[in-house]
Parts: structure tokens; sequence; C-alpha cells
């Protein structure tokens, strides 16, 4: 593929992406992929484990965490309201997104009006969730991505596959490979001597997104927290391109989803404790820029606040699944999860990958309102609820408590309805039945002994080509013949050293 | 310690080699036991998959067959947290206030093996003999739901004859998670097997657990590869005095 990647053509998108277990297989099929995310999973998760271990505080910052993100999600309006006016008192103007198309329509019409044809990006979840680049695309205007890993996705023509770490699917031999065949067509060729060292690589991005941080006119920004109690709007990163772009355009646009917020000042103290650590593994990251509206004389002299609810109110009337909405997108549950560490983040379907994904994109999706698509349905089940996720989480979100609420959701909006579910639900209603007395427990066991017996004398039962769930164990795994007795039976029948009957 | 064993449907039916274990070894400690025969399932197979009707019925019979004892005794880790963590969740829901006072007073009660002989009977010694090489696969459910800690490291390293072999990156999860080695296979197999390359590469004989759900697919994939190391439950081997049965 070549063209330039700013936007003008179709992108790809994780619209298509098939369900969980088989977009998991594509990706566990792919060696290269899975050596990258080992290497670099396990780096992170190291390096974190050290920057918490030094807080002796870190369990009381956590629960300080919640507890503010508690506070948010109950007075959402009332903040909200007061960070409207803030922000509005201090020169900036608030817009109010109810979805994607009305946030992207709202930002493809500033920079029209601000009489640009680019705009330069800092690192947005929220843009990714609602496609910005792609509906700024359809209007004729490029985005350009400037965060280092941002950039080397957009160039590949990929997409991303960490919330931090965008690129972590790819090693820095692919990386010169997508420099060198793609930096040309976006702007400012990568030199034809071009290494794979990190220095190198680093550099010919620098004189790359130089070009572009000088002529932008509107830069997009995403939003790390919105202090209700000022107006101020606060992003953190660590290579100073974020920096570039929220202080040298005449126009900021920031599009911040209505969950960001934080009700004072004082509670930056818990967040910024909470979030470097767990994300970089860092002490305090690199670049913390605050702005609060507009400072005549310095940086952009227009800055617009789009607000984006997209499903985040429908998540708030969930008692469960609400918590999911304290998330600060640190990406620790990602690092930690056994099944994210192998199938990637793309295989999720949503910019929103790994376990947080796995309960945040059905919600958003709508998962307790309405049945769902089969991809979206497969998220909850996503997770072997090993609990390593809500262990390391800075805002203590239980995460295989919300994926189990989704799971009881999956199954009332869909039952015997859906393909996937017909067998499972059959399984299911067996097993109850079975289950609610022991006479018939004790039955079914006989029975399966004697099955047992025909296809595992040797005490284990090997390849059973069988469709299905079952036939699902058998592919690569034995197991372990029904016995004969069952314990029931054994316990029923065995001699008694008292004698008694 | 008059004590009730929790066999779970699993061991019931697929292992009921460690229900014998238990038995064998509360009765050689001095324990009485006893098997309420009304026991089926604890429901956490249909609780985990999204099937919470189908739960209340499960839990009801659990309270109702177990709620006359003082200890109840479970060698399942993962079944012993349904029972603890989650019994009072479906009970709530169910609206049987009844139930809920019910489960409130018996769930508690509920131990997994290793939490019964070292905190209520008191015991890391179980005087066991098993002269083998044994690494041990400490199971997310016991590490962090029941938080067991080294609960089965202490009673293991009091077995006679046997030498504990650390198992690297012990912690993380060896990929069954209950529906989900069927939902997932290819990503429960790909997680299985790594973790059976670190129990190979410990040099051990015997691969140990609290759970047999764990065992029965790391057991399942070592089948598969023709391995010789052996699974077994913490009972299992806790239960041996070094004699051939």
């Amino acid at each position: 593929v070549s063209g330039a990647p700013g936007g003008r053509e179709p992108q790809p998108s994780f619209s298509g992406t098939p369900p969980f277990p088989e977009a998991a297989r594509l990706a566990l099929a792919d060696d290269q992929l899975r050596r990258n995310l080992r290497r670099a999973t396990t780096t992170i998760r190291t390096k974190r484990s050290r920057a918490v271990a030094e807080r002796p505080d870190w369990e009381a910052l956590r629960l300080s965490g919640a507890a503010i993100k508690d506070d948010v999600i109950a007075r959402l309006a009332e903040l909200l309201e007061q960070l409207e006016s803030n922000v509005t008192a201090a020169g900036g103007v608030v817009h109010w997104a109810r979805d994607a198309a009305e946030a992207n329509a709202i930002v493809v019409e500033l920079v029209r009006a601000a009489g640009a044809s680019e705009v330069v990006k800092v690192k947005s979840m929220t843009t990714q969730e609602i496609e910005l680049n792609e509906a700024l695309g359809q209007a004729g205007i490029d985005a350009w991505e400037t965060d280092l890993a941002e950039l080397i996705v957009q160039l590949g023509h990929d997409l991303p596959s960490h919330i931090l770490v965008p690129a972590i699917h790819r090693n820095r031999t692919e990386i010169r490979e997508i420099f060198r065949t793609e930096m040309g067509a976006a702007g400012r060729p990568a030199p034809s001597d071009l290494t794979d060292e990190p220095r190198d690589l680093a550099e010919a991005a620098r004189l790359h997104l130089r070009e572009k941080f000088l002529r932008a006119k509107v830069a997009v920004s995403g939003a790390n927290f919105a202090i209700a109690e000022t107006g101020t709007v606060m992003v953190v990163e660590s290579e100073g391109n974020g920096r570039m772009c929220l202080t040298l355009p005449e126009t900021l646009i920031t599009v911040m989803g209505i969950e960001k917020l934080l009700p004072t000042w004082r509670d930056l103290e818990v967040f910024l404790q909470l979030l470097p650590r767990s994300s970089t593994a860092e002490r305090m990251n690199p670049y913390t820029s605050m702005w609060t509206g507009v400072t005549p004389g310095d940086g952009p002299q227009a800055f617009h606040l789009v607000l984006l609810d997209n499903g985040r109110t429908d998540v708030l009337r969930d008692e469960v699944g609400r918590q999911a909405l304290r998330c600060i997108k640190c990406s620790a549950c990602l690092n930690v999860c056994p099944v994210y560490e192998r199938t990637g983040g793309r295989a999720y379907g949503s910019p929103y990958p790994g376990p947080i994904g796995a309960i945040l994109t059905p919600q958003l999706r709508g998962i307790s309102r309405h049945p769902v698509d089969e991809q979206t349905a497969s998220l909850p089940y996503a997770s072997s609820l090993c609990g390593a996720c809500f262990e390391v989480c800075p805002v203590r979100i239980d995460i295989p408590e919300v994926l189990i609420h989704l799971r009881t959701q999956v199954v009332k909006q869909h039952g015997w309805r859906a393909r996937t579910f017909g067998e499972e639900t059959v399984t299911m209603r067996v097993l109850a039945s079975t289950f609610a007395s022991p006479g018939r427990l004790d039955g079914a066991e006989r029975l399966a002994g004697i099955g047992g017996r025909v296809v595992g004398r040797t005490g284990r039962i090997g390849r059973l080509p069988l469709p299905g769930l079952l036939g699902a164990w058998f592919k690569r795994r034995d197991l372990p013949a029904p016995a004969r007795p069952s314990f029931r039976r054994w316990w029923r029948l065995r001699p008694r050293p008292d004698g008694e009957p | 310690v008059k004590i009730a064993l929790f066999i779970t449907c699993f061991n019931d039916l697929l292992f009921p080699g460690v229900g014998k274990a238990v038995v064998e070894l509360l009765s050689r400690l001095g324990h009485e036991v006893d098997f309420p025969e009304a026991q089926t399932c604890c429901g956490q197979i249909h609780f985990n998959t999204g099937y919470r009707d189908e739960c209340v019925p499960l839990v009801r019979r659990f309270d109702r067959a177990f709620g006359e004892f003082d200890a109840i005794v479970t060698p399942s880790a993962s079944c012993a947290t349904m029972v603890r963590h989650h019994h009072s969740t479906v009970a709530g829901e169910s609206g049987d206030a009844a139930l809920a006072a019910s489960v409130a007073r018996v769930s508690p009660r509920v131990y997994e093996l290793s939490e019964l002989l070292v905190d209520v009977l008191g015991v890391t010694d179980v005087g066991a003999t098993f002269p083998h090489r044994v690494t041990f696969h400490p199971t997310c459910h016991s590490l962090r739901l029941l938080q067991i800690g080294d609960r089965p490291r202490r009673l293991l390293e009091a077995v006679r004859g046997l030498e504990l072999v650390d198992l690297p990156g012990s912690a993380e999860c060896c990929g069954f998670g209950g529906t989900f080695a069927v939902k997932n296979p290819d990503t429960s197999v790909a997680m299985g097997e790594d973790k059976i390359a670190s129990v190979v590469g410990t040099g051990a004989e015997v691969l140990a657990s609290a759970d047999t759900s764990c065992l029965m697919h790391l057991g399942g994939l070592l089948s598969r590869q023709r391995s010789t190391v052996r699974v077994m439950h913490l009972a299992e081997i806790l239960a041996s005095t070094g004699v051939q049965r």
C-alpha cells in the first residue's frame, strides 16, 4: 500500500474484526508478533512492579483514586457544568457531543473555520474511538499523528495494539522498514542509510515531524484529566511531541470523554502518582502540559473542548459496570494480562484492548440495553478470569467482576438466538438439570464412566474428533477418563472401620 | 473436629482419588470426615459463564447440604472461591433473604484443604513421605482470591523425601479458566503450553496444585505431548506414606 497516510485514503479499521476466539487464533499464528509482545510486556511488567514497590502507600493511593473517580461518576452532571463554566470564563469554548458522529462533525467544522486543511494530533484514545482521522480524511483534511508509536502505526497503515505503546507489536527492524518506505509519501523522507538503532529511528521521526509542527495551524488532542474546579485540561506524555502540538498551533481542539474529570486540583496529587508508575513505570512522566482556556500572547489563541458521551451515560446506569469509567488508560492491565500477551491488542477489535477493553468496549456499544454483534459479545469471554488485571489496576476496577457481570448480560440478550451460544446454552441447561439432584448426578457419572471405559481404556481419552465446545478441548489436550466408580459411589460402598452399614 | 467434605463435581467424576486422599489424610490425622450426599456442584461453571439464574438452585442446594457443619473442606481453591466470594452475590440477587442470611453463615466455614490443615487444624507436618522432585503451580484463585499464600508450600516442605523446586513465572495463569478453555481454545492452549514448558524446564517428576481443574488442562497437554511429568493434587501427595497404593 502506498500514498499519503494522512487520512485522505481509506484507513484500516477495527470494524470487520472477527469474534475474539478467531481473531486470537490468527494472532497466535504470528510468531514474530508473539515474540515482540512477550518481550515488551515482560519488560514493562517488571519495571512497573519496581516503581510501585517504591511507594509504601500504594494501596492507600489506589483506594483514593477509586474513591475520587467514584465521586466524579456520582456527581458527573454537576462537575461537567462546573468545568464548562470555568473553561468558558478562561476564554475556551465548550462543545457537547452525544456520539461519534456529532463529535466528528464539530471537529471538522472547527478545522474548516480555522481555514486549515491539516491537523497535528497528540495521541488520543478518544479520537480513535470516534474514528476522527477517517472523518477528517473524508472532509479532505490530513490528520498527522505525532506520537512516535502512533506515527509508526499510521505510516504502516496499521492499527494500534496497545493503549500506551500503540506499536508494541512492531520491533525496530520492522519500524525501519516502515520509515524507509512510507515517510516520503507523508512528508520529509527518512534518510536512505537509516539504521534500526533507536537513536537513528527517533531522529528520523523528529525531523519528519518537526516540519509538520511548524506548519500546522490546528492541533487535536485528547486529555488525561480535566479539573472541574479550575477549568484546566491536562495531557501527560513522554516525548514532548504532545507539548509541540499543544503549544505551537493557533487553534487547539481537545476531544475528551466526559468521565475524564477530576473535581479539584488537589486530586492530581493522587493521580500523578498513580498514572506514571502504572503506565510507563516512571516516578513522573517527562512532560505534563496543562492549560486553562486561552492565555493572550502565549500558546493557542483559540481553544475548543469537545465533551464526548458516546455511550458513557448508559454505562453510568449500570451499578456494576460503571466502575469501568474510573479507568485512566494507564494500560497496566494489558501488560499483566496473559491473554493480551499472546494475542496482542488488535484481536480485541477496538482501540481499547486487553482486559479494560473487554469490559469497556461492550458497554460503550450498549451491551446492557440490546443484543450486540458477535464480536462484541465475545469480548467479555476473552479472559481466563485470572485476576492479574484487578491486582495492578491503579483505580481498583474489579475487571473479573465486570467481565462476569457482562457475561450475564450476553446470556440474557442472546440466549438461544445467537449461533455461538446455542450449544453452550443447551450444555448449561443440561448441567443445571443434572446438578439439581445427587441421584441424577450419580446416574450421569455412571454413564460417563461407562463411556470413559469405551474411549479411554488407558485411563485417558486422547484425540476425539468431536465438533463444538467438547471438540475444542481435544484438539491439543487429552482428558482423564471418567472414573469408575465416582467418588460418590466409592463413598457409599467403602468398607467402614467401625462396621457401620 | 467433624469435617464435611465438599468433593466438587469435577473431582467426583474425574479425580475421585483426590477425594479418597483427603479422607485418608484427615482420618490419619485423627479427624472424622463426613460426605453429605446431597451435594452436587457449587455453581461456578454457570456463574462464570453468565448463567446466573441457573446458579440460584445450586447455591441453595449447597447451603442445605452443608448448613449443619462447622468446617467444610474442599480440595479445590477454585470452588472454595466460588462459595466464599460469590455465593453471597447469587443469594443476594435471588431476593431470598433467608437464603442470603444462611449463606452468610455457612460460606465462611468453607476451607480449601491447605487452609484447613494449617489454619484450623494447626498442622504443617502431616506425616507424609513422598520421595520425588515436585514443582507447585499456585493457581490464580488460590493466589489472588483465596490468598492461601505459602500454605501449600509449607505443607510440601514438611513432606519427607520431597524435593520442592521453584516454578518460574508461577503466578501466571495456566490458561484453563473454566469454559475459557473451550470457548477460547487456541489462547488457552497457548498459555498452557508456555506453562508446561516452564514445568518441564524445572526437571520435576510431578506437577502439583491445589486445583485439579488446572491440572486437567496442564495434564492433558503433558499427556498429549507424551511427557513423563505426572500431575497430582496436593492432597494426594500429603496422603502419601511412601508405600505404593
